[in-house]
């Protein structure tokens, strides 16, 4: 745990993206602690005020400016970012979970099983992943558990592919043929003793996969599939904002910069900790 | 060759056939489309009547093989919203598509492997920080954001180009230089590492070594290895582009396959949601196809198989 931290010292992009990932997640949290105006409460005599700094005439004190139904917008983006997580790390980990124990279950019994679960990966392949996301959205119906289900559904396949060729390796260890020597049983030799030799490089799809989910979930959201009014969501704030872009530039500014600066330090964290654990696993992406 | 080839195209017939597969069952879950052809309080009477008359009323199974041997024939059934065939309102967005996607790629890929190469070559350099930090940027924001900010600043505050449609040249830069932003920083950071890589192997040392041209060495010996992850990435991306992109579409509202496909969507018009869920399958599978073929070219390796 020492080391790690002063490899991360080491590296500006890699503590860069730390940091900034620590203020995000803490700021997700303690929201409500912030002394921020309620993130639902419309101001109708503060309709569409600019940002304070500006200097325009602004009623009210709201630092990034409100939107056409005078919510303060810092306050969404902030609160905004509770369901972002909320709902990115869930299907981070739902993804993650399925596509762990499937690429193991793929590499560990190869044959039949593996070639089926491959071919499916290659089925998934061949749609892309936004419009397999809107097809199942639109079948399910919009909802908060629906846009987790299908986040996770567009996440699964990458894990899978890499934990497999993995697993195809580590088989043939000495631990693993002398797991089989002393009678371990398959489900034993796979959670005992191949999981753990994979969390690594999955924890490391983990962290670039949040960085596309999160991205995925705002266009989701921007489309109308997503997160749904009144909870505020920084994709709909962008296509709820889009209709004033000439009036008010601040609606549809804020909310993008808010994903742009937390995409681009979870894919920092990310780049860092793929080099940190295994450079290898840079050219299977 | 052969071989590789019939394996590969094997492969594309199935994952086609797959896609075919989960769209039929995934619409005949979106809901009853005789709610939506017949006005409000249509009898029970004029309601089975419909959904015989469009087969609804047959084994699930039995619709799924009627299906699919009439999407064989590329028959898609008649769209409900537009009356004409579904195949043809698909298809005739199929040019807007294209040439946004065409932009997109051409100046994405010759931008992203100028930048990448630069990066790569002049390690350490503030070169290559520029290019790392402008590509990392343009991977973390949101394609449709970016387009939004175009508008605001080129379309809003400039007054220079429209804020979308189509028709002219004008209304393709925006769109095109949105996409390109995305193409670029993807393959530039890859080109980078992906050069990186190679230039610490063996046989390029050796290469030198025998005194070859540093740019004989670079060709041949460096970039043509390099390129082979960067070719996965374009063939990727030119099947996404090509199968429209939903949100640049929406944002600019350019008239392509993503922006029918999710009005379909939104209208619950099966036929024109399976017909363009097909086309794109059909376009992602067959640039892979092609981009399998390339491999070959450039991986003598493959070819032996």
């Amino acid at each position: 745990m020492k080391s790690f931290f002063s490899a991360l010292l080491q590296s500006r992009a890699g503590l860069f993206g730390f940091v900034l990932v620590t203020v995000f997640v803490l700021a997700a949290i303690l929201a409500p602690f912030l002394g921020l105006p309620s993130p639902t409460r419309s101001d109708l005599l503060a309709r569409m005020a600019p940002p304070t700094w500006t200097g325009l005439f602004s009623p009210g004190a709201h630092p990034l400016g409100t939107d056409e139904l005078g919510r303060d917008i810092l306050s969404r983006i902030v609160y905004g970012s509770r369901v972002t997580l909320i709902v990115a790390c869930s299907a981070v980990v739902l993804g993650g979970v399925v596509g762990v124990l499937l690429g193991i279950i793929a590499g560990y019994y190869r044959g039949i099983v593996d070639r089926v679960l491959m071919r499916i990966v290659d089925i998934q392949l061949a749609l892309p992943l936004m419009l397999l996301a809107l097809l199942v959205v639109a079948a399910l119906g919009p909802s908060t558990r629906n846009l987790i289900i299908v986040l996770a559904l567009t996440s699964w396949l990458r894990y899978a592919r890499i934990i497999r060729g993995q697993v195809l390796a580590l088989r043939e260890r000495e631990f693993i043929l002398s797991a089989h020597a002393i009678g371990a049983g398959t489900w034993r030799i796979m959670l005992r003793h191949l999981l753990p030799n994979v969390l690594t490089p999955a924890l490391v799809i983990a962290t670039l996969e949040l960085a596309r989910i999160i991205i995925m979930d705002a266009a989701l959201s921007f489309l109308g599939l997503g997160i749904q009014p009144p909870n505020p969501s920084w994709g709909r704030m962008l296509s709820d904002g889009r209709v004033y872009i000439s009036t008010a530039w601040w609606i549809v500014t804020f909310p993008g910069i808010a994903i742009l600066l937390t995409v681009l330090s979870v894919n920092l964290l990310g780049d860092w900790l793929r080099d940190y654990f295994d450079p290898k696993l840079r050219t299977s992406r | 060759m052969a071989r590789y080839l019939l394996s590969k195209l094997f492969e594309a017939a199935l994952a086609i056939w797959g896609v075919v597969t989960i769209v039929f069952f995934v619409s005949r879950v979106l809901g009853d489309p005789t709610v939506l052809l017949l006005p409000m309080g249509a009898s029970q009477q004029d309601i089975d009547t419909l959904r015989a008359a469009l087969g609804l009323d047959r084994p699930i199974l039995e619709q799924y093989g009627i299906a699919l041997l009439s999407m064989l024939r590329g028959d898609f059934g008649i769209s409900f919203q537009h009356t004409r065939p579904a195949l043809d309102v698909v298809l005739e967005r199929m040019p807007a598509t294209g040439m946004l996607a065409g932009t997109a790629l051409f100046f994405g890929t010759l931008i992203g492997a100028v930048a990448g190469a630069i990066a790569a070559l002049r390690r350490g350099t503030i070169s290559e920080f520029v290019v790392m930090t402008a590509a990392l940027l343009g991977q973390a924001t949101p394609v449709f954001w970016l387009g939004i900010m175009l508008i605001l600043f080129f379309s809003v505050q400039l007054g220079w180009l429209p804020t979308g449609g189509s028709g002219s040249l004008a209304h393709l830069i925006l769109p095109g230089l949105t996409l390109s932003v995305f193409v670029s920083a993807s393959i530039a950071r890859l080109l980078r590492s992906s050069l990186l890589d190679i230039m610490r192997e063996d046989y390029v040392r050796t290469a030198r070594a025998k005194g070859l041209m540093p740019r004989t060495v670079f060709f041949w010996h460096i970039a043509r290895n390099a390129l082979i992850p960067v070719v996965t990435m374009i063939g990727i991306i030119a099947g996404e582009l090509l199968g429209g992109s939903v949100v640049i579409e929406t944002v600019f509202a350019w008239p392509g396959v993503g922006r029918v496909i999710m009005q379909a969507i939104q209208a619950q018009d099966f036929p024109v949601i399976q017909a363009g869920v097909a086309l794109v399958a059909v376009i992602f599978v067959v640039t892979n196809l092609l981009v399998d073929l390339l491999y070959g070219v450039l991986d003598p390796r493959i070819r032996q198989r």
